[in-house]
Formats: structure tokens, sequence, C-alpha cells
């Protein structure tokens, strides 16, 4: 979110290139309206901090796949585009699973296999698809960017509140003060299972799509 | 009752179009029709006129929880003067202090759940719905007297929300709102939902708990023996008599305890041809079967008791009667309702004995089958259709 304010003021951005960084975190959001994306969501937002090392690993991820691809889009054969694809993602995927191992590796040790399975994420392969194949550089760099931060920004929500009420606590700070749990508050432990991230998107897509009603599919 | 609708006749203009609180009309008509019959009828077309409506159909069901939910405010008692050793607490006594035990969990089940009904009825204007008249009374009755009231009240506003008002409101939902409040409860606070919490043992000045006191439901001895902690004969010990767990002077939630109370409220439902004869009784069927089937191939002490055991065990009755029957939920169809009882009390019966970590596995199974009702009912229907289908065919080969 916060690269997206610092690129607004850069005047390199028209109209259509600053939606493709606002869209996927409103109207397009690829979570709450195009629900990809969602396993790794009930994985790993039990707590805020896996949740944004994994926001930022996907950010990272998405915007260098949807360039490398952009700039091989006119030299990969249709036939064999997805296995591309995917040789571009793993190989992120390691680097970014290196990095994660080298510099902060408790946080690496709790996302476990999950960071390995950013290459399965639709919402990558789905721009790199949809986006990334048919558009220039520049572009691509920003549709990646906008829907990784789309992505991260519902991880964000979601870990927020599961880490709030689920251990009481912010980035593993103690934020619900003793006093709370003396009178008898207790920390909620449904909160830290994962049904309660699926119950967490479905209300955030309903607090979306009801200020939104745009969104609602009337069939 | 006659100053009481004038009352209501007086203040009724203001929440008709027009009045001062024309937005709080269908919290009005709420109170108004819940305290006497609607004075509107259908206009239109040939209908079938009862003076039964949905909200008189509730109070039925009501009517049919009395007798657990008295039995169960006594048996609170029953506990808890046990447990602090004065075995000649007279009846009043401990009913009493059941009762203050038990209200305010009822109140607050009431009054978080509706204010919820209200306020979605208000912002998407339509009637408050009659359903919550039942689920708020079938939640204070599956939950144990211990558990702390802003829990109740947060368990009661999830399941409103996320049980019903998200699929539509009452008629709408997929799962039981009161099992959902329970389940809730369950995963959120398992220190206050098992194990050896169900009797209240606050203590007043110069009272303690008599020596060896445990609590512990025979379901928690169940969990130990299945998971090889107890043998048979430690198990069978450790069990009240069938007498006891018929009658009901065992710990548990407040209204499961007693299986004769259930009866006595099942011989209601079925009488108002409210709840399901064929569900109640294909739960009991299942349970049996599954219980019969693990005497022969037991492994574990908890798979050798005697299968009616289970019937009296836990909420089984509980759940077959109250929570099983929910015409919303339930399968719809009559082969449909067998297929759904059946396997509730399968289910119930595999989850208890198999699995030692959820020693009470009516409430797992009830949701789980309330998943699949839709799925039963759509096959029991095409299977029907196919058939008649047939018959039309080959009579017309003959004519």
């Amino acid at each position: 979110m916060s690269d997206n304010n610092i690129q607004k003021r850069e005047p390199l951005f028209s109209m259509k290139n600053r939606r493709l960084l606002s869209n996927p975190i409103g109207k397009e959001n690829p979570i709450t309206v195009q629900v990809l994306g969602i396993c790794s969501v009930l994985a790993i937002t039990v707590q805020l901090k896996t949740s944004l090392v994994m926001a930022l690993s996907v950010v990272a991820v998405m915007a260098l796949a949807n360039v490398i691809i952009s700039l091989l889009r006119k030299t990969i054969p249709p036939r064999i585009r997805i296995i591309v694809q995917l040789i571009v993602i793993s190989a992120l995927v390691i680097l970014v699973d290196q990095i994660l191992k080298a510099f902060v590796y408790d946080v690496s040790r709790q996302l476990s296999v999950f960071v390995g399975l950013i290459i399965t994420n639709c919402i990558i392969m789905g721009r790199l698809e949809a986006f990334a194949l048919s558009n220039k550089v520049w572009p691509s760099f920003l549709d990646g960017i906008g829907n990784a931060a789309g992505y991260g920004a519902v991880l964000l929500a979601v870990g927020f509140i599961r880490e709030l009420f689920g251990s009481g606590s912010i980035f593993g700070y103690k934020v619900i003060p003793q006093a709370f749990y003396d009178i008898g508050y207790v920390d909620n432990g449904l909160m830290i299972l994962p049904p309660m991230a699926l119950i967490t998107v479905g209300v955030i897509i309903w607090a979306h799509r009801s200020k939104d009603k745009s969104l609602v599919d009337v069939s | 009752m006659k100053a009481l609708e004038k009352l209501v006749n007086k203040v009724k203009p203001s929440f008709e179009k027009g009045g001062k609180f024309h937005k709080l009309h269908r919290t009005f008509e709420a109170f108004e029709t819940f305290l006497f019959v609607q004075g509107r009828v259908t206009y239109t077309g040939s209908h079938i006129r009862d003076a039964i409506d949905m909200k008189r159909t509730m109070m039925f069901v009501i009517i049919a929880l009395m007798p657990a939910m008295l039995f169960g405010m006594w048996n609170v008692g029953f506990q808890h003067y046990n447990a602090i050793g004065l075995f000649d607490a007279s009846l009043i006594d401990r009913f009493l202090f059941g009762f203050f035990k038990v209200l305010p969990i009822i109140v607050v089940s009431y009054v978080s759940g509706l204010a919820v009904e209200f306020v979605f009825a208000t912002l998407r204007d339509h009637e408050v719905n009659e359903g919550f008249l039942v689920s708020g009374m079938l939640i204070p009755l599956i939950v144990p007297v211990t558990t702390p009231l802003w829990m109740v009240a947060l368990a009661t506003i999830f399941a409103v929300i996320i049980g019903k008002e998200v699929f539509g409101g009452t008629g709408m939902n997929i799962v039981n709102p009161a099992l959902l409040a329970r389940a809730f409860l369950f995963f959120a606070y398992p220190a206050y939902m098992s194990g050896e919490v169900y009797t209240d043992t606050t203590l007043k000045a110069g009272q303690m708990l008599v020596d060896g006191f445990s609590g512990a439901t025979p379901l928690s001895f169940g969990a130990l023996a299945a998971s090889g902690q107890l043998s048979l004969a430690e198990l069978n010990s450790s069990l009240p008599s069938v007498m006891e767990m018929f009658i009901g002077y065992i710990p548990g939630v407040i209204g499961e305890t007693s299986t004769l109370a259930i009866l006595l409220g099942a011989i209601i439902l079925v009488l108002t041809g409210i709840g399901s004869l064929r569900i109640m009784l294909s739960v009991v069927a299942g349970g049996l079967f599954m219980g019969g089937i693990f005497n022969l191939f037991a492994v574990n002490p908890f798979m050798e008791i005697p299968a009616y055991y289970h019937l009296m065990l836990g909420g089984f009755a509980f759940g077959a009667v109250f929570m099983a029957t929910d015409p919303v939920t339930a399968s719809q169809t009559g082969t449909g309702k067998y297929i759904y009882g059946f396997l509730i009390g399968v289910i119930t019966i595999l989850i208890r004995v198999v699995n030692p970590a959820y020693p009470e596995g009516m409430m797992l199974a009830i949701l789980l089958m309330n998943v699949f009702a839709p799925l039963i009912d759509h096959y029991v229907v095409q299977a029907n259709i196919k058939r008649r289908l047939k018959r039309m065919n080959t009579s017309t080969v003959k004519v």
C-alpha cells in the first residue's frame, strides 16, 4: 500500500497506469472479488508478522515475474507458455525462500512450505496469463505490484484480526492489557484455527460488497 | 391482558407510516405479534387459515423444552450442593440455586440474539423472524452452567450473524444456529467447554469441595477410556448407573442430562406434529447400530460399553430430539429423513469412541449432516423422479 502512495506522486504515472495499481486493491481485488489465493490466506494469517512477510514475498515474486514474462512475451511459444511461467515463478520463489532463510529464519520456519507454495498461488499465474503475456514491461510491473498489494492488504487485515483476537497481540507484542484477562477475558481459540480465516475473509467480502454494490453478482 | 392490548393499540400509530418511530416499526411489529395474534389476514386467493402461526409453533417447542430446562436447573443445584458436601440440601434450595445460575444465561442469550435480529430486520426492512425464539432457548441448554456470560453473548451473536443472517435469515440457514453457537464456544474456548467444568463450584465463605470431587462427566470418562487411560472395569465403575443416567443426576451441560425430561419433550413435539418422529427414531437406530458394531469389534474399552448407554450419555438424546429435528436444517424428504437421522447416530458414536479429542460427537455429527441434508434430499427427489418416469413408461407400453 505504501508503494502506492509514493509512486502516485511521480509524474510517470498516467491515469491508466495508476488504475493498474489501485484497481486490484479495491474493485478487482484478487482475493475478495476474484476469490483467488485463498489457501495461503487460510494458512499463514495466524500472526501479523508471517502475513507481512508473505505479503512482501508475493509482491517481490509477482512484480519480478510479471516483468520477466513481459520481457519474454514475444519469444515464448504459446504452446509451452505455462511451463515457462512456472519456471520463472519457481526460480523467483526459490530466491525469496533463500533470502528469508538467510535473514528472517524464524519467520521462514513458521511459513514453512507456504513460501514454496507461492509457486502455486493462482493470482500470480493468473496475472501472468491475463496481463504480462500481452502487455509492456512497465504496466506489467505496476499490475504485479497492484495485485500483490491487493492480496497483501487482505492478508494483513485477516492477520491483524486473527492475531488480535486469537493471541491478544500485534506483531507479537501484547496489546490487550493484563487487566482484561484478570476480569475474565480469554483469547479466542477459534481465531487460531483456519476456519476462522475463511469466515474473516467472508466477512471482508461481505463488507466490501455492501459498500460497492456494483460487485454484487445478480444472477 | 385488556390493559396491555389498549397500550399496544395506543402506541401503534406512531410506528405506522408517517409516525414518529416508523423506522422501528419492525421492532414494534415483532412485539405486537409476540403478544397477540396478528390482526392482518391474507386477502388474496384461497388459503387455509389457522390460528397457529409460526410464533405459536415456536412456543410449542419452548413448552417441549420446559421439562429439560426445569430439570436442568434443579440438576445444576444438585451437582453444586453435592460438590460442596451438602447432601441434605432441600429440593427448593437446589432448584433456586440452579435457577439463579441458569436464568442469566437465558436472558443473555435472548437479549444478544434478538438484538442482532432486530438490527438486521430494521436494516433490511423485513419482519423480525420467529426462529430465534427457539434458538435463544436452546443455546443456554447446551452450554455448561459455568460458561461466562460474555462468552454466551459472543457465541450467540456469532451464530446468529454467521449461521443465519448471512444466508438470509430464518429459514435460509444451512446449519443449526444453536449448535453453531456451541461449536463456536467449543473451538474458541475449549477450556470452558470440555473436561471437568460442568459443575458450578463457586464457594461461599466456609464452604469447601468434598474430597475426591472431580466433576468429570460420564463422557469424559469415556474419552479417557477411548484413549486407553481407563480399563473397561475402571470405566464401568466410573460410569453412573443406567437409572442415574436416564433420570439425569449426572454432571453435564444444563439441558442434556435427563433423558427422561427430554423424552417428555419429544412426546410433546411428536404429538403436536412439530418434531419429526422419523428423524428421532433413525438417530437412535443409527446410534444403536454403530454402538453394536463397536461392541463386536472393540479395540478400546469405550467401545465395549452396551450400545444403549450411548443414548443416555452426553447430548445424544437432546440432540436427537431438539437439534436434529430442526425443520430448516434437516432433510425435507421422508426417505431423506431416515438417511439423515441414521447417519447422525452413526457419526456421533464414531466420533465419540474413536476420537478421544472430541468426547461429544453429537454436535459435530448434526452440524456435518446439516451440511449434507440438501444433498440427501436432492438424490431422494431424483430417485423418485426416475422411479415415476419408469412407471409412466411401462404403463404407456401396457396401454
